[in-house]
């Protein structure tokens, strides 16, 4: 409820309680075991050489906390993971951020981590897409490459001597990003897949689940079609052609609606949660502004709640 | 005035001298702050918001490039006492309950794990009933821990007081404003450590340890229901997020108990027939 201000009614209220109450008792027992908040003891069985992993500390002897979390154990290693915190970047990480500042040869950008990220100029394709040295010009034209407050899609490259991130678009689908909503979401909902573009044919449009916890939900573009733009600058007729379609406006508003719901819900976003979301909001008959009412938020709960138990009763029976 | 019953020895709202307020913790009230909370004690209400670890906005405030910068606003909403009145910011009060605060959490916040960063937290009184000071402190501390930074313990604060020769806990407006001694204390729960000391009047030197104490008990007793009230939101949060993964990854485990048993097959097949490849 964090991030839609809802008046549930009565039964509304009801029904909701009762999703996620069934959520809570889906979950396995150990979930709850092994939830921690700050400055609890995090019970180790007198192994002398554990490791102490993030978001643990070491008081007169004892393992302790000091993040809310849960506790998550790898042969040695105890770590708390936490939640609603702040991105963790890891290199190789598909991010979508914002750039805020333009510096010598680098653009600053805002990522959801404790500090601006950093992506030069030196590690990123050059619109004509020749690898050559970045001249003096080149850097005069940065501005025409990104502005500020333009969306960027990139990679995590790592973090430099001085602990500043430093992230690269050496990639065709890299770069800037036009023609949709940048939704902000908490970075624990987006876990690293091996995937984390999604072309929606159905839709036209594509999704990308920025690790950061920035998702993007804009006009399917074709991977190097954007060059072209930008070379011989458009024309209005070239502009007019390249409108957005209302119906994939209409879609990428109604998949951006998607997200915000399970957000708020604190789903774990996953494509295909996102695209069975959007789908359920068009069977049911649910207006795009609707889709952020009491009544589907309801329902979008009680899905996922019925889903699970279902995904549950499947696994208990092949077991 | 008689702040505390000479026949039944209850104070003027009720209470009992070791009594508090009721308590009420909420967390995630604040919707584009990385963390937020909500904390109440009996009709006191402070809200809290953080901000942060993020990129030092002033880049002139930075002290040192190895540890997160703190900051903290506290400020009393004009409507939060019984006369209306539109405060200054940044008059005296609230620019010493500002350090005061700053310096309670900083005191917390394990600062070297985020260096060349910020951290600001907004503290707002709702309603002023008395222990504004303490109740601002558990909600930043509520707040810290919703945003997920690390931190060395809990904090807790609780104010406490010496009324017709009464050690008095928790006090509230009325017996704020009696003019008696106000002890503040805050302290890290699990350490038992002190934080934060702040009183206002004389005491005598073994009343003051009374007092103390008494605030000191109040602390704890704060510090087990905010731990009670993260811990909840910490399980739902992660009920909701998806099922465990074990469920996902039970599958690549017998596949590896799979092949770890061909392998043991091929050392068999080997050892039996020699070993020429």
């Amino acid at each position: 409820m964090r991030d839609l201000q809802l008046s549930l009614n009565q039964t509304q209220k009801v029904r909701l309680d009762a999703a996620l109450h069934e959520l809570q008792t889906i979950a396995p027992a150990s979930t709850s075991a092994a939830a921690v908040s700050v400055a609890d003891t995090i019970p180790v069985n007198d192994e002398d050489n554990i490791l102490k992993g993030h978001g643990t500390s070491d008081q007169d002897g004892e393992v302790v906390a000091t993040l809310c979390g849960v506790v998550e154990r790898v042969n040695k290693l105890v770590y708390v993971r936490t939640l609603r915190a702040r991105y963790k970047p890891e290199v190789g990480d598909i991010i979508v951020g914002r750039v805020i500042e333009l510096a010598p040869k680098r653009w600053r950008l805002e990522i959801n981590f404790s500090q601006d990220a950093v992506l030069m100029l030196s590690s990123m394709n050059l619109p004509d897409g020749i690898q050559r040295r970045r001249t003096a010009v080149d850097e005069l034209n940065m501005r025409s490459i990104f502005e500020e407050n333009d969306v960027i899609c990139a990679e995590v490259r790592g973090f430099q001597h001085d602990g500043s991130l430093h992230l690269q678009a050496r990639s065709q689908k890299y770069g800037k990003l036009e023609r949709g909503q940048l939704l902000i979401v908490p970075a624990y909902l987006v876990k690293r897949r091996k995937q984390h573009f999604h072309h929606l044919e159905q839709y036209d449009a594509d999704l990308i689940l920025g690790c950061n916890g920035f998702i993007w939900v804009g006009e399917h573009v074709v991977v190097g079609q954007n060059i072209n733009i930008m070379e011989d600058k458009p024309s209005l007729s070239a502009e007019v052609e390249n409108f957005t379609p209302l119906e994939t406006r209409r879609h990428i508003c109604r998949l951006g609606n998607a997200v915000r719901v399970l957000s708020a819900l604190g789903f774990t976003l996953t494509a295909e949660l996102i695209i069975e979301t959007a789908e359920a909001s068009v069977s049911s008959n649910f207006e795009i502004n609707d889709m952020l009412g009491a009544e589907f938020y309801v329902q979008t709960a009680q899905r996922e709640a019925k889903r699970r138990a279902d995904l549950l009763r499947k696994k208990s029976g092949t077991m | 005035m008689e702040y505390v019953n000479p026949l039944t020895g209850f104070r003027v709202d009720g209470r009992r001298p070791n009594e508090m307020r009721q308590l009420k913790g909420e967390v995630g009230v604040v919707a584009r702050a990385d963390g937020s909370a909500m904390f109440e004690m009996g009709n006191t209400r402070v809200i809290a918001a953080v901000y942060g670890p993020r990129e030092v906005q002033i880049k002139g405030q930075q002290v040192s490039s190895e540890e997160a910068l703190v900051r903290c606003e506290y400020r009393m909403a004009d409507f939060s006492t019984g006369d209306r009145r539109r405060k200054p910011k940044g008059d005296r009060r609230s620019t010493e309950i500002s350090l005061v605060i700053r310096q309670t959490m900083e005191a917390s916040i394990l600062t070297h794990l985020m260096p060349r960063s910020q951290i600001d937290i907004f503290v707002q009184v709702l309603q002023a009933d008395g222990g504004t000071r303490a109740a601002c402190i558990n909600a930043a501390t509520l707040a810290l821990a919703d945003a997920g930074i690390p931190m060395r313990d809990i904090v807790t604060s609780c104010s406490a007081g010496y009324l017709c020769s009464t050690p008095l806990l928790d006090l509230n407006y009325i017996e704020d404003s009696a003019g008696g001694p106000d002890v503040t204390v805050g302290i890290l729960a699990k350490m038992d450590k002190v934080t934060l000391l702040q009183m206002d009047a004389k005491l005598p030197m073994d009343t003051f340890e009374t007092v103390m104490e008494l605030a000191i008990e109040g602390c704890k007793a704060i510090a087990k229901y905010i731990r009670e009230v993260l811990l909840e939101n910490t399980k739902r949060l992660e009920c909701q997020r998806c099922l465990r993964p074990d469920f996902v990854s039970g599958h690549f485990l017998q596949q590896t108990y799979m092949y770890r048993a061909i392998f043991v097959e091929i050392k068999a097949y080997k050892a039996a027939f020699g070993s020429e490849d």
